[in-house]
């Protein structure tokens, strides 16, 4: 087994074991490269047919890309996708013109607090990496996040030997993260290896791409000459950016993503 | 493509575990710009100077107390190979924290604070390396600045570590004179410590051997899960250890079915039919037999026991105790079963080895226990030395991980039970 075999069978350990522990489950599909790959690694899991859901949280604030690129893959791939926004915030008003840090609580959050109650789910399966950001760095591969939806960083469970927390109580959700020990150029090296689709804002253009995807409104292209996945491996091995620099939410103030992600964002 | 290796950082509080982190990563360009800035912005706003610690204290709570809370992971690469920086937190009220990060570790760097020396928590993460298996270990003496490079000094402190480390069976590969605030010996000789002709930090990393070996070992699958694709039962597990393919001859314990495996499935891979330690796989059979998750799959020659009894050192991690005669839930690979507490044959102290208390009523918080147990059903288990995966578990309180065991002495006939079937 080469490293990339290592990764893709511990991942798929990680979901066969969410599935079997929870059944009540679904994958936050936010379209992006990471959530993609999460994607593909449970159709291997499940030999091609995923027995639950892929949630689209919509802020309805995307790239057109993104939409265009979930809705054909969705059908290609056999995908029971839901798509859900929180209206109310959206009939208000709520964007990316108002306070960033009230929009993402509201239209990405929010949506997905509701989505969770409305489907009942007992637990998600979710692409971060420990890579992106320090913060992501201290999660959990099973980490509870209790009624409020938040995300107790001082006190997690301890987590040994592939024994994860495999009970959830009362209205807790569990945060599953079969790609925790991914870096950037795993993924890619696996887009590559596996020949996964991603949406093409990634490849540069004029001298830009992106490195990360969310918002159309909140997230600026590096200056780049990648346009293959070659060449974007290439970058990566001497980039000194970070990858979510172009992310207006991770910057904003310091420890904002601590406060985002306490509060339960993803 | 080039390996990788997981290594945690290990011991006492304050002896300098994040600032090593931050200076290996800051020494070899491994940053970011943006981190590197972003650092600085952060500790001006603090008052302080360069705080290397917060490449890995990333919680507000850790920078402005500056201790670390939580595990964190990160990634860096030599030339050699890349690696995985574990940090563990030296506080002994985050010691799960600790367990957490080290139990995915292949190798460790022991740290010791030269101006402080060998303290409880040093002593602690050492033992709990043992307990995980880790035997491939580095000390770095850190802080020479504060005692003026002295030689005695570190020899001083070497014999003592060296010492304690051989209670527990450790033999470190290295033992290194460090300054991580000064980034002495860290990615190049030191002109400081003339005395030591030994190699620095980096080097030493590229030291460690990637473990494996996994695959030597005899079959064990966990059945971890069955599926029905199209007509087909197909058993999903894990290879734990050892191999198999297809026409192999297997036995599923503890309820000693017997059969053989008639294909390997794997998706958009027809041609599968052999498999090694790591691999996620499914199987299907040529006999249709009642399959189970926690069943394992082992072949016939080399079996694991199947016991309800068993005896395990224990690591406890929670602040309601484990007491005698309470039943418990246990977890080993994918089996789960409940257990009665028979014996706390002896309760010590995880910080300096010695018995407290022999025929306990209960184990504390941070202590460990020699602990025999009692499942309601069969479990399928193995000595930790021979079969690791089979030989560690969990013991599971108010549906929080609260313990971490491993079986020694299986073969002891005085808690072996039934023996293999």
């Amino acid at each position: 087994m080469d490293y990339l075999d290592e990764l893709e069978s511990r991942s798929i350990y990680l979901i066969r074991e969410a599935y079997k522990q929870f059944k009540d489950i679904a994958i936050l599909w936010s379209i992006g490269k990471d959530s993609t790959v999460l994607l593909w690694l449970c159709k291997k899991a499940f030999f091609g047919k995923l027995p639950f859901p892929a949630l689209h949280i919509d802020t309805s604030y995307k790239f057109p890309e993104i939409y265009e690129f979930r809705d054909k893959w969705a059908e290609k791939w056999g995908i029971n996708l839901l798509v859900e926004r929180n209206k109310d915030a959206l009939e208000k008003g709520m964007g990316p013109h108002k306070d960033k840090l009230e929009c993402c609580g509201q239209l990405k959050t929010e949506a997905l607090k509701k989505a969770i109650g409305k489907h009942n789910f007992k637990a998600l399966l979710l692409g971060i990496r420990r890579d992106e950001h320090g913060i992501r760095s201290k999660e959990r591969f099973f980490s509870p996040r209790n009624r409020e939806f938040q995300w107790d960083y001082k006190d997690q469970p301890p987590e040994l030997w592939d024994q994860f927390k495999n009970k959830q109580e009362g209205e807790q959700h569990i945060r599953v993260h079969p790609l925790l020990d991914w870096t950037e150029q795993d993924v890619w090296r696996y887009i590559q290896r596996e020949n996964i689709p991603v949406i093409c804002l990634y490849f540069a253009k004029v001298g830009k791409r992106f490195r990360s995807i969310g918002c159309k409104t909140c997230c600026n292209p590096v200056d780049s000459k990648a346009d293959t996945i070659a060449k974007i491996i290439e970058e990566l091995k001497t980039t000194k950016v970070a990858e979510r620099s172009g992310r207006a939410q991770d910057k904003e103030r310091a420890y904002i993503m601590q406060k985002l992600r306490s509060l339960g964002y993803m | 493509m080039k390996e990788n290796l997981k290594i945690v950082i290990v011991g006492h509080i304050d002896h300098g575990k994040s600032t090593l982190i931050g200076r290996l990563f800051f020494d070899t360009g491994s940053l970011p710009e943006e981190k590197i800035n972003e650092i600085k912005q952060v500790c001006d706003s603090l008052g302080k100077e360069m705080e290397f610690a917060f490449v890995m204290d990333h919680l507000e709570e850790e920078r402005e107390q500056g201790i670390t809370i939580d595990t964190a992971q990160t990634f860096f690469s030599t030339e050699k190979r890349n690696y995985t920086i574990i940090d563990a937190p030296g506080h002994i009220e985050f010691t799960k924290n600790m367990i957490t990060g080290a139990s995915q570790a292949e190798a460790a760097i022991l740290l010791i604070d030269a101006e402080e020396g060998v303290k409880e928590q040093t002593r602690r993460h050492a033992y709990i390396l043992g307990l995980l298996g880790l035997k491939q270990v580095i000390v770095a003496i850190n802080k020479m600045d504060l005692v003026d490079y002295s030689k005695e000094r570190f020899n001083e402190i070497k014999k003592e570590i060296e010492e304690f480390l051989e209670e527990i069976n450790i033999v470190p590969s290295q033992v290194i004179p460090i300054s991580a605030k000064e980034g002495e010996c860290i990615v190049r000789k030191s002109p400081k410590i003339k005395w030591y002709g030994g190699i620095n930090i980096l080097e030493a990393l590229d030291t460690f051997k990637i473990k494996g070996g996994a695959e030597m070992q005899s079959l064990r699958l966990p059945v971890q899960d069955i599926y029905k694709i199209k007509d087909k039962r197909v058993v999903v597990g894990r290879v734990e250890s050892g191999t198999l393919e297809v026409g192999n001859q297997i036995v599923f314990l503890p309820n000693n079915f017997k059969t053989t495996i008639k294909s390997v499935e794997v998706f958009m891979n027809e041609n599968k039919n052999k498999a090694v330690a790591g691999e996620s796989i499914g199987l299907t059979f040529n006999n249709q037999l009642f399959f189970d998750r926690g069943q394992i799959i082992c072949i016939e020659k080399a079996m694991p026991k199947v016991t309800k009894k068993f005896k395990g050192n224990l690591f406890w991690m929670s602040n309601t105790s484990l007491k005698k005669g309470e039943a418990v839930k246990m977890k080993c690979a994918t089996q789960e079963s409940s257990c009665i507490v028979k014996e706390i044959s002896k309760r010590m102290d995880s910080s300096t080895l010695q018995v407290v208390e022999t025929n306990a009523d209960e184990l504390k918080n941070r202590e460990v226990g020699e602990v025999v147990f009692e499942s309601d059903k069969e479990l399928v288990l193995d000595d930790f030395n021979k079969v690791p995966a089979l030989g560690r578990f969990v013991i599971e309180k108010n549906l929080d991980t609260a313990g971490g065991g491993i079986i020694v002495n299986l073969d002891d006939d005085a808690f072996g039970g039934s023996g293999a079937v």
